[in-house]
């Protein structure tokens, strides 16, 4: 494992504060101070942080309505994304976003997206950005299986493959594409089939182990950095929650759910891994709980003092200049 | 020193220039090369299906020159998130009707990243694509569809009338901050006139007064211009003297040029090729009423196509467009 024990601590820490501020999320909900539409990323933590952990702030990452985990394995500031949520002008997009738009450029995280593949093309554009002004970069995309009948798949990738670009599309398969089951909707067996359509590489990973999701991403980045193209990583996940915050669920088995939920828990996965090797104690991991759930404490308690935008402020940054 | 040149000569050479002064700006879509392998002997580029585009993979290479696949979405969409991240990419849309395909990019992605992201991004994106009738190319090939992109808060919608003029706003389009949609009218494509050499750029926004004129305004943009232009002569010769406004822009629209020529005129008539219902002629008359209502003297008249696709008959497209005697029609209207 290339990973030292500080590296392995802050994968705990990216991981944890994505499934904590999942949870601190829904009781905002619950209580009232969120509004609008809000998809949780709970269960499949482990390939955002899986992806993002060999990318840096030059690199590009599109993502998805269920976009948070994105955001934080990317770096981004989880106070200021609270402030978003909260809807405050202090927030990543100044309370002109919210969750299915939240975004920061300058940590390379080209925003969640609300159209089911409308984030594809724009990390292909990302990539062809790195290529033709001779950059290092690269640029993943991420997507869950219902987004690969989207025509915006298709077209991407087939550009991608033609100019050999330096991308990673990193297909989330949770297994429903919002109620309905991937084999109702996806004709092959596995979305990494749909790869040989592009001439592109395919690799599968388990999606709730981090460790496969690192190793085999490590390898598509890697390629891509070297310029020898793009990859399709299936990265098999589960969404421990609803489609949206408040999806009663009727579509799926109770006993499915929880089994995934008690099995196959990427956290646990994790915890049970990396305390096995001798490389952390659960004492070291309960301490990371600790401090993550300070932070989004102080999150929401500074977001809930920030100023609201002005109503004034929806005639700005429409254009940048008109 | 001015040569004369085609409408598509002056955009070649405003995309060279802008190629020449700026490493980011690139050039991508389906034929804009054309061919694919430059390698074979004995083979030329199209340089685009109608040779707009043709020599500059030669000046520039294929890294800054690029031909897409038929795939609108995946064209637009990448163009997009290049713009994003540093580049300041040329997308060609072939022909305007083939938003069909793509609208998501424009509509979802280009004018909204920068308002989602308050204000943290910006989209410097130039879609060039070919618009309206004249060439017999019937239904899904001969649409004005600037209405839809000037109603989309977030892009801006540009729209030449002569081949100086196309120039001179590519040029400022391309080096714009936001992303513009380009119609190049199909009504001027064959257009030749002296166009300056060298670099210039016309601000996008600001009208102009191709004909200074007292009785009538004439508004018109892209094609229209001409139409206006001949009608303004026949009424010259009746004794009735026209202002025809150019407006270049839909969108920022130049609402004071159209207001100051009603101001003097009293008289309004927009000419516009794209069909009726929720058009630029009809927005620019609820701005005169909205806006002008004290200097009006007379009812606002647009002149459009009918509420109708796009015919294939040359009888029938001839019907279709806006005609000087149209102008003129409705000039003799309001008395």
């Amino acid at each position: 494992m290339d990973l030292s024990r500080d590296d392995l601590l802050g994968v705990y820490r990216r991981m944890r504060t994505i499934r904590a501020f999942e949870e601190k999320l829904q009781e905002l909900v619950a209580a009232g101070k969120v509004g609008g539409f809000m998809h949780l990323y709970v269960g499949e933590e482990a390939v955002a942080v899986g992806v993002c952990t060999h990318l840096g702030d030059a690199d590009y990452v599109g993502s998805t309505h269920r976009g948070h985990g994105h955001c934080i394995a990317k770096g981004v500031d989880v106070k200021a994304m609270i402030a978003e949520l909260l809807a405050r002008r202090t927030g990543t997009n100044r309370g002109k976003g919210g969750s299915m738009h939240i975004a920061d450029v300058d940590k390379g995280m080209l925003g969640a997206n609300g159209i089911v593949g409308g984030g594809i093309p724009l990390v292909t554009g990302a990539a062809l950005s790195a290529q033709v002004l001779g950059k290092p970069n690269v640029a993943v995309g991420f997507f869950g299986d219902g987004a690969t009948n989207q025509g915006q798949f298709h077209e991407s990738l087939t550009m991608a493959s033609n100019w050999g670009l330096p991308a990673v599309y990193v297909c989330e398969n949770n297994g429903f594409g919002e109620f309905t089951p991937t084999e109702f909707a996806v004709p092959v067996k596995d979305i990494a089939d749909r790869a040989a359509a592009y001439g592109m590489r395919a690799e599968i990973a388990d999606g709730m182990d981090f460790f496969d999701v690192y190793e085999k991403a490590g390898r598509a980045i890697e390629l891509a950095r070297r310029g020898e193209g793009p990859t399709l990583l299936e990265c098999k996940t589960y969404r421990f929650a609803g489609h949206y915050v408040g999806d009663p669920t009727p579509y799926r088995n109770k006993e499915e759910v929880e089994d995934w939920i008690q099995n196959r828990d990427p956290l646990d996965l994790f915890e049970s891994k990396a305390t096995e090797a001798g490389v952390l104690a659960a004492d070291d991991l309960r301490t990371v709980d600790g401090e993550v759930d300070q932070l989004l404490r102080e999150a929401v308690a500074e977001a809930e003092q920030a100023p609201k935008p002005e109503p004034a402020d929806v005639l700005t940054d429409v254009y940048v200049r008109y | 020193m001015a040569r004369q040149l085609h409408t598509g000569g002056a955009i070649n050479e405003a995309i060279a220039i802008a190629m020449r002064s700026d490493p980011s700006v690139i050039l991508m879509g389906e034929d804009v090369a054309g061919g694919g392998d430059r390698s074979k002997e004995g083979t030329e580029e199209m340089g685009g299906v109608l040779g707009t585009t043709r020599g500059l993979v030669g000046e520039f290479g294929m890294n800054r020159v690029r031909d897409t696949p038929i795939a609108e979405m995946g064209l637009l969409g990448t163009a997009v998130g290049a713009a994003a991240t540093g580049l300041r990419p040329i997308a060609e849309l072939m022909f305007m009707d083939f938003l069909g395909t793509c609208l998501d990019p424009l509509l979802n992605q280009a004018a909204k990243l920068r308002y989602m992201f308050g204000g943290k991004a910006k989209v410097p994106l130039t879609v060039r694509t070919v618009s309206g009738a004249g060439m017999q190319a019937a239904a899904q090939h001969s649409q004005s569809l600037y209405w839809m992109t000037t109603g989309i808060p977030g892009l801006k919608t540009v729209i030449p009338s002569s081949p100086s003029e196309a120039k001179g706003l590519l040029l400022a389009s391309i080096r714009d901050d936001d992303p513009v949609i380009f119609c190049e009218a199909k009504g001027i494509l064959n257009q030749v006139e002296d166009v300056p050499e060298g670099d210039y750029e016309i601000p996008l926004g600001e009208a102009r007064v191709v004909r200074e004129g007292s009785d009538v305004s004439l508004v018109g943009f892209g094609a229209t211009v001409r139409v206006a232009l001949e009608a303004a002569a026949a009424l010259a010769g009746a004794g009735t003297s026209a202002e025809v406004l150019d407006l270049r822009s839909l969108s920022p629209l130049d609402e004071e040029a159209v207001l100051g020529s009603l101001e003097k005129t009293g008289r309004m008539v927009i000419v516009d090729e794209s069909t009726p219902r929720c058009s630029v002629a009809r927005d620019i008359a609820a701005l005169c009423v909205d806006r002008g209502f004290d200097f009006l003297n007379a009812p606002v008249k647009c002149v459009t196509a009918p509420h109708t696709p796009v015919p294939f008959s040359g009888v029938l497209e001839q019907a279709f467009l806006p005609s000087a005697q149209d102008v003129l029609d409705a000039v003799g209207e309001m008395g």
